[in-house]
């Protein structure tokens, strides 16, 4: 019965294997700004697994895990909450991770607005006007509320507002422009924007760092085949011995990418516990 | 000295350059502030449709509470990195605010704190937030705060009745000055440009206009101080007003010489008239004694004198007296001498006898005698008349020059013209030509003219010297058929 189903669904889904489709999704961890470097990263991909790539992108983490939760995506480049929280579920597999600046981690930024000398800690900011990154983000949004938790404060009545900015680098406007006191984000971002962006990043300072957390990584969707990640994880392990490679991985910003280790987030799972938010 | 005293030379351009500048700047200034008002509609037209663009976006991003997508929304049009700095009518903020009047998000929130109270944004915005309350912003409007350099667009953010809260668009009223200003120099430019031509053609026709009047006013000024002359017509052509003051004034002045010459004429008459009676007195008087004297003398004379010394004074005495009576004589021409009537013989007598001065000058002599028969006027004094007019033209004409003589009778009078071509006589010596004792005589007493004019009297005609053509002209004309008796 079970061949003869697992028969069926290949005949079925023989249509989907034969277009081939690599879905890739994008999370807002990675700047819309780099879009360019983006396309570079799918068309690296495609002429290397030989099929077709879709670049999906969306605003919010919710959308990105919704969608691999509904294996409209194949694979994901996704953030640490994310990854916790499909990994949690067990919907995903961990292909690759980024080694940045030498390490495969990221931390979360506490920034505040560059007029302000005092501020080092986000309990520093009660009553006053906080900028999440997303939901469903880590370092946008777990680690300032874990911090205050540890603190004792609640999380909903410390600051006077919160807003959430749909993406970290709304984040780093929303605390550039005045809109917010302070903000939390992915440093990968806003190390990133302070490349592309210095004269945004310059009316924001960073007022704390948090531990570091596994950097944000490419996971593939349980329905991936095990060959298809195998060699997904090949080709991306593989892109700095590669001159186009080694192009892509410098817009990206990235070293280059290792296997990692899924107990890389172990703390960021303990914070999500910690914080209710798994 | 007060301007309407003015030349008019100066008055009439004056007038007109200020009228063409008044002209000028007031239709720079209608323009200017007609372009100012639209500018001020345009920016208030502009932020109307960006407000009605923008409202939708934040009532969807306040049903959502979401800070971020309203400020998203309401800050893009005004990111100075999109849309350049100089904008004209660029807002200066925008502002959404809720039904508490507490600010929701803001373009620029560092000029209006997410949940700030309105009011505390500044005395303008207590006031918007005020006028908000009475009104209950219910529609956009624009308000303009007094002492403020900022205009305020309100506009409330709501969807099928449902309002969430209020648009404020904060505009700088000098927002668009820049560009007004732009303008506002095209527009000077173009008029010093308009008044650089206007101007000079301005001067140029009023000029014109006054040359005339100018010119008349001076000619008129001299009449009565000394002869006037006459104006120029190329100065004026037209036959307008001017033109035809012009005519008038010019034949005012022909009339006004033919006045004086006709007193000068008269004068000159009646001052040879008093003359010729004073010398006919005198020499009457003179006459008398003298003849007692020379009979006298005669009788001394049939005596036979043996002094040589008495001889020798009586001798003297004898001329002497001789050359008064010959004088005197001359003096006292008397008309009324019996004598024949004219014939053509007579005339051509005195042909005869000028010829040879004539010729020993080298003259040309051009002669007309019409004379046929006899004329009713006493021959001698015709003769004399005749004579001492050529003997005078001979004298006073240049070596190998040329004298005329056209002699013409009519049946009532007889028309002598005497020309010849030397020097002419002076104006001034004009007006004693007739008196006698002539300083214009290099020979002889200068009594030939007085002689001839006081003949031409008696007989009832006039003389007249003119100078025609270059040519010294005596007429006579003589009334014929009366012989005197």
């Amino acid at each position: 019965m079970a061949a003869i189903a697992v028969t069926i669904l290949f005949v079925l889904g023989m249509p989907a294997v034969a277009a081939e489709v690599l879905r890739l999704g994008v999370t807002p961890v990675i700047l819309h700004d780099q879009y360019s470097a983006m396309l570079a990263f799918r068309n690296y991909l495609e002429t290397k697994l030989g099929r077709p790539v879709e670049l999906v992108s969306r605003n919010s983490y919710r959308q990105t895990i919704d969608m691999i939760e509904r294996r409209e995506l194949d694979v994901a480049w996704v953030s640490a909450f994310p990854y916790v929280y499909l990994h949690h579920h067990d919907n995903v597999r961990l292909v690759a991770m980024p080694l940045i600046k030498g390490r495969p981690t990221f931390r979360a930024y506490l920034i505040v607005s560059a007029d302000d000398k005092v501020t080092s800690s986000v309990l520093q900011l009660r009553d006053k006007i906080f900028a999440y990154a997303d939901p469903y983000s880590h370092t946008g949004f777990v680690v300032p509320k874990y911090d205050l938790r540890a603190a004792g404060e609640d999380p909903k009545t410390f600051f006077s507002r919160t807003f959430f900015c749909a993406g970290h680098k709304n984040v780093v406007r929303a605390v550039a422009s005045g809109l917010a006191d302070g903000g939390s984000v992915d440093s990968f971002v806003w190390d990133s924007l302070a490349v592309v962006e210095p004269e945004l990043t310059a009316k924001t300072r960073i007022a704390g760092r948090s531990q570091e957390f596994g950097s944000p990584p490419i996971v593939a969707g349980h329905h991936v085949s095990n060959d298809d990640v195998g060699r997904l994880r090949r080709i991306l392990l593989g892109m700095n011995e590669d001159p186009e490679g080694s192009l892509i991985l410098r817009k990206l910003q990235v070293d280059r990418f290792v296997a990692g280790d899924s107990r890389s987030f172990d703390g960021v799972e303990e914070m999500m516990r910690a914080t209710g938010d798994l | 000295m007060n301007p309407l005293d003015l030349s008019y030379r100066h008055k009439i351009p004056l007038w007109g350059g200020l009228l063409v500048v008044m002209t000028a700047f007031a239709v720079s200034a209608v323009l200017m502030v007609q372009t100012y008002e639209e500018m001020e509609d345009d920016l208030v037209i502009d932020t109307a449709t960006l407000a009605e663009a923008l409202a939708p976006e934040v009532f969807a991003a306040m049903v959502n509470g979401n800070i971020w997508r309203a400020y998203d929304v309401v800050s893009t049009p005004l990111d100075r990195k999109r849309s350049g700095p100089n904008l004209p009518g660029k807002a200066e903020n925008i502002i959404v605010v809720d039904n508490n009047m507490q600010v929701f998000a803001a373009a620029f929130p560092r000029l209006a704190r997410v949940g700030a109270d309105l009011e505390t944004l500044g005395p303008e915005f207590t006031a918007i937030a005020n006028q908000l309350r009475v009104n209950a912003g219910s529609s956009e409007s624009v308000s303009s705060i007094p002492d403020s350099p900022r205009l305020f667009y309100t506009m409330p953010i709501a969807d099928q009745g449902a309002r969430l809260g209020t648009l404020v668009v904060v505009l700088r009223k000098s927002s668009f000055m820049p560009r007004f200003f732009e303008i506002a120099r095209y527009g000077v430019v173009a008029a010093v440009v308009l008044l650089g031509l206007l101007l000079p053609f301005n001067w140029y026709w009023g000029r014109r206009m006054a040359e005339p009047l100018v010119q008349l006013t001076e000619r008129m000024r001299e009449v009565g101080t000394q002869s006037p002359k006459e104006l120029d017509p190329s100065l004026y052509t037209h036959r307008d007003e001017i033109g035809s003051l012009f005519m008038t004034y010019n034949r005012m002045l022909a009339e006004l010489k033919e006045k004086g010459e006709l007193e000068r004429q008269v004068m000159q008459a009646d001052r040879l008239a008093a003359l010729g009676q004073l010398a006919a007195g005198v020499a009457h008087e003179i006459n008398n004694p003298l003849g007692g004297m020379l009979m006298a003398i005669d009788t001394l004379k049939g005596r036979s004198i043996t002094d040589l010394r008495t001889a020798k004074t009586i001798a003297l005495l004898e001329r002497g007296l001789d050359q008064i009576k010959e004088t005197v004589g001359a003096l006292l021409v008397e008309a009324k001498v019996k004598s024949r009537s004219l014939s053509e013989r007579d005339i051509e007598d005195v042909l005869v006898l000028v010829l040879p001065q004539v010729h020993k000058k080298g003259l040309h002599l051009d002669w007309h005698n019409d004379v046929v028969g006899e004329v009713a006027l006493p021959a001698t004094l015709v003769r004399q008349v005749l004579i001492n007019l050529l003997l005078n033209a001979t004298h006073a004409a240049a070596p190998q020059g040329q004298i005329a003589c056209n002699v013409h009778v009519s049946e009532d009078q007889l028309r002598v013209k005497v020309a010849n071509d030397g020097r002419l006589i002076t104006d001034e010596q004009m007006g004693h030509l007739f008196e006698p004792f002539s300083p214009l005589s290099e020979e002889g007493h200068g009594l030939g003219l007085w002689v001839t004019y006081q003949i031409v009297h008696q007989l009832g005609g006039t003389i007249t010297a003119s100078r025609e053509g270059g040519c010294m002209q005596f007429a006579v004309q003589l009334p014929a058929g009366r012989m005197p008796t």
